[in-house]
């Protein structure tokens, strides 16, 4: 077939274009994670006016357009935007930090019903079996860990699988901010449906492979030792 | 406290590894200077830019960012000071885009021709006419599905000015405005046995895909010139405008000209786009 | 020294009074079998016991010292004692891990950790399962293994939520035998909130019956259980009391 043939003379570009797609999503899940996961734990730890309200906020956020998460992003960064001076627009970082405002949502939305689900029987047997409160918390947290792998893996397949924020911010530049979904765009755009395809594909498979790894890697994830 | 364990140590090495791995591989496009050109989709999806920049690069030791969007966007984009140089063709705003003083140079580059183009059984009975205004006035009358891009680029402009011009507001169910690029216009005008407007390097490289006919062609209306413009720098000093003004001189020089009229010979049998530098 | 001297405890959820209990020693060495209805305030006094409800008011003073005293609580004593709930929750690892929990904690060295472990799962019958997933494990096997994650810690005195509400007979036989063992042969105290009178005639020195948040008798089991010198706990015992 056509495709395979031009996947196989276009491999280095091809190449570079899936790396720097798990590098931009990578990074945007990992630090979507970073605030997602204790933002998370402290909703679904505490009970606090306005709980219900900011709990529905960040499902709404869950389901924020990223064509909209891009144009905010675009109208920051742009020379005319408040943070200009960075000239950041049309650079990986201006698609991570896109990314991010989609996928902090997810991961803070799963981790708080996560640890809500289980949180005061996993905390009442964690302080009478002696835990500080800052252990408790801790031993809830990784109890809840299935629920906020899930989390992060349904961040990082949005974020690996969206196109309209990362195609604004980054402007899906050759060789600098061309990602898997944008390079999808593009053939569709020039007729070459088949490419469009075959890219599609590669994509799925690494989604399979990412997912793949870190389940591996959750088995292991237990309390071991303390 | 507890170990967290492996998880976040291999994402953490999957990260560094492609951190690692990725300015290795972009290190070839690194040279002093960079600019960023706003285009339109069409010189892109055409592969006239695939042709032109990598020969620019060379000779000038720059690296382009090429962003393909509609004329509409890359104008924006130009008012923004988020792109140095604009290739676009949307003669009306790019004249109001100078008179805002938003471009400090702006030159004409080449054209290439619109047509209309429809299915085989033409239902209209337009074919072979070369008069664009009494073609598009016989698929008004008719009331004949036509295929709208209706989304304010340069293609959708041009149209616009037709209609216009023939004191006809185009609406109905005859009237699909498909809200998309040309290539996807095209795919839809053909499963919906619809007429639209075209420019004719797309058209070319989508016709095996679609079936459609030329319909309309060589009505002076027809032609579709493109610009290029150097973003004014006074605007915004970080505008790389030296690399903008080497893409203004390299296009409309003999040698990019040149290039320009070869372009598609080889796949099409001919050129895609008419050189017009003055 | 008593093992618990509690006074003027109350405990209000929303408006209305769970606990109120004006004085109630509890001696040390012994088995308690806390009796009485549901909604009872059973599981409430040992949960306030172990500080993982806070009372209204009410001071509770351990052993030596004071547990709890105008709201001022001494987790460090709570660490003397320890809780087994009705229905055990396992941590998602292995029952070593389990059991390990509380020493992890306590930050002991790692050879004591592991004779300590494997001893306290020989204690429940469990050694066969040592590496086993904790959570695949029938809920009378959980609860073996919930006590040896408290037994490990040596605790003073042993809170038991109704353990055997949800198990098979001989699962509660089972879990029985482990208390008393472990009673005779360490003299730990043990308070044990059940529903079942006879699993209180089996396992119990002492009676407490609550009912409505208050103490109705305490007294020593056969006493309870041949004279009750209470209207209240006649109608318990007969099954005539409508609640």
């Amino acid at each position: 077939m056509d495709a395979i043939q031009f996947l196989i003379q276009q491999q280095s570009e091809i190449i570079e274009i899936v790396l720097l797609s798990l590098l931009v999503s990578g990074s945007a899940t990992i630090i979507s994670a970073l605030i997602g996961i204790p933002l998370g734990a402290w909703i679904g730890l505490n009970n606090f006016v306005g709980k219900g309200l900011l709990l529905r906020i960040v499902y709404t956020l869950m389901a924020l357009p990223p064509v909209l998460a891009g144009l905010v992003v675009y109208l920051i960064l742009s020379r005319s935007g408040p943070l200009g001076e960075l000239e950041w627009l049309f650079t990986p970082s201006a698609m991570v930090i896109a990314q991010c405002l989609l996928v902090t949502p997810i991961i803070t939305g799963l981790s708080a019903a996560a640890i809500a689900s289980k949180e005061g029987i996993i905390y009442d047997h964690a302080r009478s079996l002696g835990a500080t409160r800052m252990q408790a918390v801790w031993t809830v947290i990784s109890e809840s860990r299935t629920g906020i792998i899930a989390g992060i893996m349904t961040g990082f397949g949005r974020a690996f699988a969206e196109v309209g924020a990362v195609m604004l911010v980054g402007g899906n530049i050759r060789h600098y901010t061309r990602v898997l979904t944008t390079a999808i765009i593009l053939e569709t755009r020039q007729g070459n449906f088949e490419m469009g395809v075959a890219l599609g594909v590669i994509l799925l498979i690494l989604s399979f492979i990412v997912s793949s790894i870190v389940l591996l890697n959750a088995k292991d994830f237990n309390l071991g030792e303390v | 406290m507890m170990r967290i364990n492996k998880l976040p140590l291999v994402l953490m090495l999957i990260v560094a590894l492609m951190v690692g791995l990725v300015p290795a591989t972009m290190a070839a496009e690194k040279v002093e200077s960079t600019m960023t050109l706003a285009t339109t989709t069409s010189t892109q999806d055409s592969g006239l830019l695939d042709y032109l920049i990598p020969i620019f690069e060379k000779e000038y030791k720059t690296t382009v960012k090429v962003i393909a969007v509609g004329s509409g966007q890359a104008m924006e984009m130009g008012k923004k000071g988020d792109a140095d140089v604009l290739l676009v063709h949307s003669r009306a705003a790019e004249d109001a885009f100078m008179a805002g003083k938003f471009g400090s140079v702006r030159k004409d580059v080449m054209y290439n021709q619109f047509l209309i183009v429809g299915p085989k059984s033409d239902p209209a009975k337009i074919k072979g006419m070369t008069d664009v205004k009494a073609a598009f006035k016989k698929i008004a009358t008719a009331k004949k599905k036509f295929v709208s891009r209706g989304d304010n680029s340069g293609t959708h402009t041009k149209e616009l000015s037709i209609w216009t011009a023939l004191k006809v507001t185009p609406a109905g169910r005859w009237y699909v405005e498909s809200g998309q690029g040309m290539g996807d216009t095209l795919m839809m005008a053909n499963e919906m046995n619809a007429y639209t407007l075209t420019d004719e390097a797309t058209y070319l490289s989508w016709q095996k895909k679609t079936g459609l006919k030329e319909m309309v062609r060589g009505d002076k209306l027809l032609l579709n010139p493109y610009g290029v413009i150097a973003v004014n720098p006074a605007k915004y000093p970080k505008i790389h405008n030296k690399a903008a003004m080497a893409f203004v001189e390299f296009m409309t020089g003999s040698k990019g000209q040149a290039l320009i009229g070869e372009f598609g010979k080889e796949k099409y049998g001919k050129a895609l786009f008419t050189p017009s530098a003055k | 020294m008593n093992l618990f001297e509690i006074t003027h405890l109350t405990k209000v959820y929303r408006d209305r009074t769970v606990l109120s209990i004006d004085k109630l020693y509890l001696e040390r060495e012994r088995i308690y079998a806390v009796l009485g209805p549901n909604g009872a305030g059973k599981s409430t006094l040992l949960r306030i016991l172990n500080l993982l409800v806070e009372p209204d008011s009410g001071d509770i003073k351990f052993v030596d010292g004071q547990l709890l005293k105008q709201g001022h609580k001494s987790y460090d004593m709570a660490r003397r004692m320890c809780m087994v709930f009705q229905r055990p929750l396992m941590f998602s690892t292995s029952v070593y891990n389990n059991v390990a929990y509380g020493l992890r904690l306590r930050k002991l060295p790692h050879r004591e950790i592991e004779r300590r472990v494997s001893e306290a799962i020989d204690f429940v019958g469990m050694q066969d399962f040592i590496n086993y997933p904790a959570t695949k494990l029938s809920g009378g096997e959980m609860q073996r293994v919930a006590l040896a994650r408290a037994l490990v810690l040596r605790p003073e005195v042993l809170l038991l939520d109704e353990p055997t509400a949800n198990l098979d007979p001989h699962s509660v036989q089972v879990i029985e035998e482990i208390v008393r063992k472990h009673h005779q042969q360490f003299g730990t105290s043990v308070i044990m909130v059940t529903h079942n009178l006879f699993q209180a005639k089996r396992m119990a020195d002492e009676v407490i019956l609550l009912v409505g948040g208050e103490v109705v008798e305490k007294s020593n089991a056969e006493d309870f259980f041949n004279n009750p010198s209470n209207e209240r706990s006649k109608a318990f015992l007969d099954g005539t009391m409508v609640y």
